[in-house]
């Protein structure tokens, strides 16, 4: 008799009673069928209205019923995974569209053609032309930036963690941070007073100045933090037997971080490849083939869409044109972002992550 | 990793028949001298850079704003041609402090709750994963969203706008007069896709820094997930999230080129933010900047100095919040 009643057959009443694993998904069903039913009934046309009513009863119904069944608390506690829920859906939405719809328009008149032929001769209006003077261009400056910001940023990078003590480190760290925020047109604005100063026209090599200006504080902080991770042990073992500090930094710290550190320059390089504002101050934009960044004004994949899309409002081609672009710089951004993260993980230090 | 043939690469040490106490202490070494002063060289530079972009900008603002003749921070206009110039920035400061509060008010709350669903909600196999979809967010150029915001998103915001202007038209901040919905409201929205993934990411990494004992202990007195993240993440993490917002309104602040795509600028103060019309900093440099001459350019100068010292202002705030916290690494995100 007594071993009955220490051995309920029943859930265990000290958790409490629990709604089964699939009610979610029942009352999601539910409350769709239900907001389905009312629009019908109601006339009403809008699929946006169908789906907020669906949601309203669907947030109504997981209240009501958890509150009957488990209680108030765990009622809440449902609430609140739906809307973590929704939020992180809500943010892949405009993702996936902008993606979608970037492959889907940008691949009309992407060819080998459009990419190997420049504006030269033909209108904005007119259909054909390609991107061959943007890319040029491109690689240019960004190419100049990166050989100007990427030893600067490693090298302060280097003092602030291998010698940085006291007030002068404090000082850098704290305005590499705050360089970090600068809206890109103020970097390019600040070339573009130094240019007005000496009476200079625009051209290619001025957008990588404020490029590298972008460039420079991202180096620094993915470069400190790469820096960080090696071990002071190696440090402590190389400075026994007596090689020298520079030695030390260039031998044993820097071939050990050597993959983290590419990782983010190539990351900065992905992210000041987009960079239209400067460029559009300062580089110009030029519908014909100029492969000389120090003269004359030079065109940019990123200022090309934004030509495209200003300077032709209306016309089928330009928009065409401005999605391919747009297309071949997410493509490039992207490859380039995969490419960093495949070798951060392969060469990736032992310590941390 | 490798390390003993590295180390075995170095010289073996130079016998010292007497001990130096300058050899000994190391840093008069030539190599070390110079490459101390390569580095400690390119820091300082950095900071001369800082210095010359506010000198700089500061006079060639000057040049500009001692000629204006309205009041560079009250008035209504930008008529840099006219003899004598009047303009100043008025519309423009309205402009940007509203479509980043719209930006704000949207992003935040879905950028921390993104946040809280990659460190308490989402199954452990999908974490990685979804924080690399969030990390794309971030890599998408700017001027691919103007496009796409442009192109795809004011065209879909039509149903929204009706819907809006008639149940809270009344309000005056919603009411539409049926213009093309290129305005502050679609501008806050784009701006709010922005910046979401640099507010996940910081808040995620201070998420991350909570304590699990604060954790395991709300758990272990029977709260549920809810309850342990109202009661141990979000009290421990608040300043962390405070600083990863002012990080986004830093980058809403000076976005440029999607707003220079979406918005049809007017310069003028409205109250809706339906109806198209006005204008912020970077957008106004963007677009007026191709007609305009010498002094035209130093008058965008001058706004874009105005729009230096804000974002400065915004960015020094938070990371000195961060700065009192130094475990969180979020600076890098």
């Amino acid at each position: 008799m007594s071993t009955a009643t220490l051995t309920p057959k029943g859930p265990s009443t000290l958790r409490g009673a629990r709604l089964p694993k699939w009610s979610p998904y029942a009352i999601a069903a539910g409350s769709i069928a239900l907001a389905v039913g009312i629009g019908l009934a109601g006339g009403l046309h809008s699929r946006v209205q169908w789906g907020l009513i669906a949601a309203i009863l669907y947030v109504v119904g997981t209240y009501a019923i958890a509150a009957a069944v488990e209680g108030k608390r765990q009622a809440k506690d449902r609430i609140a995974t739906s809307f973590v829920w929704v939020a992180f859906l809500l943010a892949v939405v405009p993702l996936a569209s902008l993606i979608w719809s970037t492959v889907v328009r940008g691949v009309k008149v992407l060819d080998v053609y459009f990419l190997t032929h420049s504006m030269g001769v033909v209108a904005d209006t007119e259909p054909g032309g390609g991107i061959y003077h943007a890319i040029l261009g491109t690689l240019e400056q960004v190419g100049l930036a990166t050989v100007i910001a990427a030893p600067i940023g490693v090298l302060t990078a280097i003092y602030l963690v291998e010698y940085g003590r006291g007030n002068l480190s404090k000082a850098i760290t704290f305005f590499v941070d705050v360089m970090t925020g600068i809206p890109s047109i103020v970097a390019g604005l600040f070339i573009l007073s130094l240019m007005l100063m000496f009476d200079m026209q625009p051209f290619g090599f001025a957008g990588s100045l404020a490029l590298a200006i972008l460039m420079m504080p991202v180096v620094v902080r993915s470069t400190e933090e790469m820096l960080k991770l090696v071990p002071n042990e190696l440090r402590e073992a190389s400075l026994a037997l007596g090689v020298p500090k520079w030695r030390t930094i260039l031998k044993v710290v820097l071939p050990t971080s050597i993959g983290g550190i590419t990782t983010g320059i190539m990351l900065s390089i992905a992210r000041i490849t987009g960079e239209t504002a400067p460029v559009l101050l300062l580089v110009w934009g030029n519908a014909f083939i100029n492969a000389n960044p120090f003269e004359g004004a030079q065109a940019s994949l990123p200022l090309y869409i934004y030509q495209q899309y200003a300077n032709s409002a209306g016309s089928g081609a330009a928009y065409d044109r401005a999605w391919a672009a747009s297309l071949t710089l997410i493509a490039f951004v992207m490859l380039l972002n995969l490419v960093a993260r495949g070798i951060a993980r392969w060469k990736a230090p032992k310590t941390g992550r | 990793m490798g390390t003993p043939t590295q180390i075995t690469d170095a010289p073996p040490p130079a016998p010292q028949p007497a001990v130096d106490k300058r050899a000994v202490r190391g840093a008069t070494r030539p190599g070390d001298r110079i490459f101390l002063g390569l580095s400690r060289g390119s820091g300082i530079l950095l900071l001369v850079i800082m210095a010359a972009i506010a000198v700089f900008l500061t006079y060639r603002a000057s040049l500009a704003i001692s000629k204006d003749q309205g009041n560079f921070l009250t008035t209504f206009q930008w008529d840099t041609n006219l003899v004598p110039p009047n303009f100043g920035i008025a519309v423009l400061a309205f402009g940007t402090v509203v479509s980043s509060i719209v930006a704000m008010v949207i992003a935040v709350p879905v950028a921390v709750a993104i946040a809280l669903f990659l460190t308490h909600y989402a199954p452990r196999r999908l974490r990685g994963p979804i924080a690399y979809v969030i990390d794309l967010l971030a890599a998408v150029p700017s001027i691919v969203y103007g496009l796409w915001g442009a192109l795809v998103l004011v065209p879909h915001m039509n149903g929204l706008f009706g819907w809006l202007n008639d149940y809270l038209g009344w309000t005056g901040i919603f009411s539409w007069e049926g213009g093309a919905p290129r305005s502050m409201l679609t501008v806050g929205i784009l701006l709010a896709i922005m910046i979401l993934p640099i507010i996940t990411n910081v808040s995620r990494e201070v998420f991350r820094q909570v304590p699990q004992m604060h954790e395991e202990a709300a758990l272990a007195l029977g709260a549920t997930r809810w309850e342990v993240i109202r009661m141990a993440v979000i009290p421990f993490g608040r300043s962390g999230v405070i600083s990863a917002s002012m990080l986004g309104l830093g980058r809403a602040l000076g976005e440029t080129m999607a707003v220079a795509t979406v918005l049809s600028p007017t310069f003028d103060i409205q109250a809706s933010l339906l109806d198209p019309g006005g204008g912020t900093f970077a957008q106004n440099i963007a677009s007026k900047f191709g007609e305009a001459t010498e002094f035209g350019r130093d008058a965008l100068i001058a706004s874009g100095l105005v729009l230096f010292v804000i974002t400065l202002l915004v960015n020094g705030a938070a990371r000195a919040i961060i700065a009192r916290r130094k475990e969180y690494s979020g600076a890098n995100a």
